[in-house]
């Protein structure tokens, strides 16, 4: 039984986690979906936090040109967008 | 079982479909386009039982529609099923929900069914104003259509502009606010002009607007000075824009100043929150149905909640991207009630994509979060397309605004 609780505990730990992710990460996969034949815009599931992180700096401060993600961008903090590339790389 | 390792317990809980003390938990989503369908996946995901109610056995998505009036885009890409959701272990349900019965938390179905839930999502999209518009019923429809709910509507106004002769006159007429796809209305006129443009030089297309200020409104006017002048004539509310009138039979609008005959007349009328949401008390007396920003709960029907166009959702215009943002947080936010835990405070984006020709793209973008009480834009984010791109820009965007359809559709349908 005891360790029946704690899969139970950590399976609801994992859960809470899991859902939708961080504030704003919902939104991301509207564009950034799985990877299909031809397509421009980058899945962003398994992509590097790093990677995401750097993005979306460089598209804050304008330093990397964009059409709509400099727009997105500013919307988040460094903090938030840290959430998000964290909950994104290893899905 | 004591001899199980911590490694082992861990790659369990990562392989095994997490359905747990909720597993007996019932959530019924009714609606299954771009909000329903992206919500019930979200909520099988997240380990739920999940019932989808849809009556439609193939749905026809309204983004980039406008291009298949147009012609410039075969139909088949509209249509998807919910064959995917079925194979994932959603429970499909091929009728009409009819009422709510929220005391007993029960779905009425079309047949009499009553579906028990613990936490019920509405996704039912518009309904069309026929009482709104004198003159303008569903039989009108049926002369002068409004293709604003993508299906046979849609092949209607195609055919009908097929069919005109060069020279004729295209009537438009747009509804005040709220309604469906804001900026949608101006980039059918755009993709409309762009077809009397290439195949019927000597017509006209006249945009009869109860409005005066629009979604994208300076980007749409320089495209349309550019690329249509002296072609598509928009008319706003103070130029005497707003039809009060119809009649069928004269294929013809009237506003307060005088009636305009067309050929062809697209006839676009108010609308309000999709019949379900109405039946069930969750809209209020603007026809739209007011939401929690955080659950997006009903602020009327506790243990209901609605997504999508029909939700009064603050600033978030109503548009497909809006409503499947809307869904996952939705799920989210029933999959922690339904743990006793407290919803996360979210954050949403909606991006949404304009054509003002084929390979000419517009955007506008917007994040949201919860503030006072509603969906609030975030200070110093968002905004639209810049009115001084080059056309590689343009280009850009109307690539992406295909991209965006490609994924939209593949997240919510598989």
């Amino acid at each position: 039984m005891p360790i029946r609780n704690t899969v139970a505990t950590l399976l609801a730990v994992a859960l809470g986690a899991a859902g939708e992710g961080p504030p704003g990460a919902a939104s991301c996969t509207g564009c950034h979906g799985n990877a299909r034949a031809g397509m421009a815009i980058p899945p962003i599931r398994g992509m590097p936090a790093e990677a995401i992180g750097a993005s979306m700096r460089a598209f804050r401060t304008g330093e990397r040109p964009a059409t709509v993600m400099d727009r997105i961008a500013k919307g988040f903090t460094e903090e938030e967008t840290q959430a998000i590339a964290s909950w994104f790389a290893p899905r | 079982m004591t001899c199980l390792g911590r490694r082992a317990l861990l790659a369990g809980i990562a392989l095994a479909p997490p359905a747990l003390a909720q597993g007996e938990s019932r959530v019924v989503v009714v609606g299954g386009g771009f909000g329903g369908a992206t919500c019930a996946r979200a909520l099988k995901r997240a380990g739920l039982a999940v019932t989808l109610v849809e009556s439609e056995a193939t749905y026809a998505a309204c983004p980039l529609s406008n291009a298949v009036i147009a012609g410039t885009r075969p139909w088949e890409r509209q249509l998807f099923s919910h064959e995917a959701l079925e194979r994932e272990g959603i429970h499909l349900i091929r009728h009409a929900a009819t009422g709510v019965d929220a005391t007993a938390r029960r779905v009425v179905l079309g047949d009499g069914t009553r579906l028990p839930y613990d936490r019920l999502v509405l996704s039912p999209g518009i309904e069309l104003r026929f009482d709104a518009l004198p003159g303008y019923d569903e039989a009108a429809a049926e002369i002068m259509p409004h293709a604003w709910k993508a299906g046979p509507q849609t092949g209607l106004l195609r055919r009908q502009l097929e069919a005109m002769e060069d020279g004729g006159t295209v009537v438009m007429t747009v509804p005040a606010n709220p309604y469906r796809c804001p900026p949608g209305p101006y980039e059918r006129a755009s993709l409309i002009a762009h077809y009397l443009k290439t195949h019927k030089r000597r017509s006209k297309l006249l945009v009869l607007d109860a409005k005066d200020s629009f979604s994208k409104q300076r980007l749409f006017q320089s495209a349309w000075a550019e690329l249509y002048p002296g072609l598509l004539e928009h008319v706003p509310l103070s130029g005497g824009g707003r039809v009060v009138a119809v009649d069928a039979a004269a294929r013809s609008v009237s506003t307060e100043f005088g009636d305009h005959a067309g050929a062809v007349v697209n006839v676009i009328p108010p609308q309000r929150a999709g019949r379900i949401a109405r039946e069930a008390g969750a809209a209020d007396r603007s026809g739209w149905c007011p939401v929690d920003p955080v659950t997006f709960e009903s602020a009327l029907v506790p243990g209901l909640h609605v997504i999508g166009d029909a939700a009064i959702a603050g600033a978030m215009p109503k548009s497909a991207f809006s409503a499947a943002a809307q869904a996952r947080v939705c799920a989210a936010a029933v999959t922690s009630l339904l743990q006793d835990r407290a919803p996360a405070m979210p954050k949403l984006i909606n991006t949404c994509y304009s054509l003002v020709a084929p390979d000419y793209g517009i955007s506008v973008a917007g994040v949201y979060r919860p503030a006072d009480g509603v969906l609030a834009e975030v200070e110093g984010a968002g905004g639209t397309s810049p009115l001084d791109a080059p056309p590689a820009f343009r280009a850009l965007e109307a690539g992406y605004a295909e991209d965006w359809f490609g994924t939209a559709t593949a997240e919510a349908f598989g």
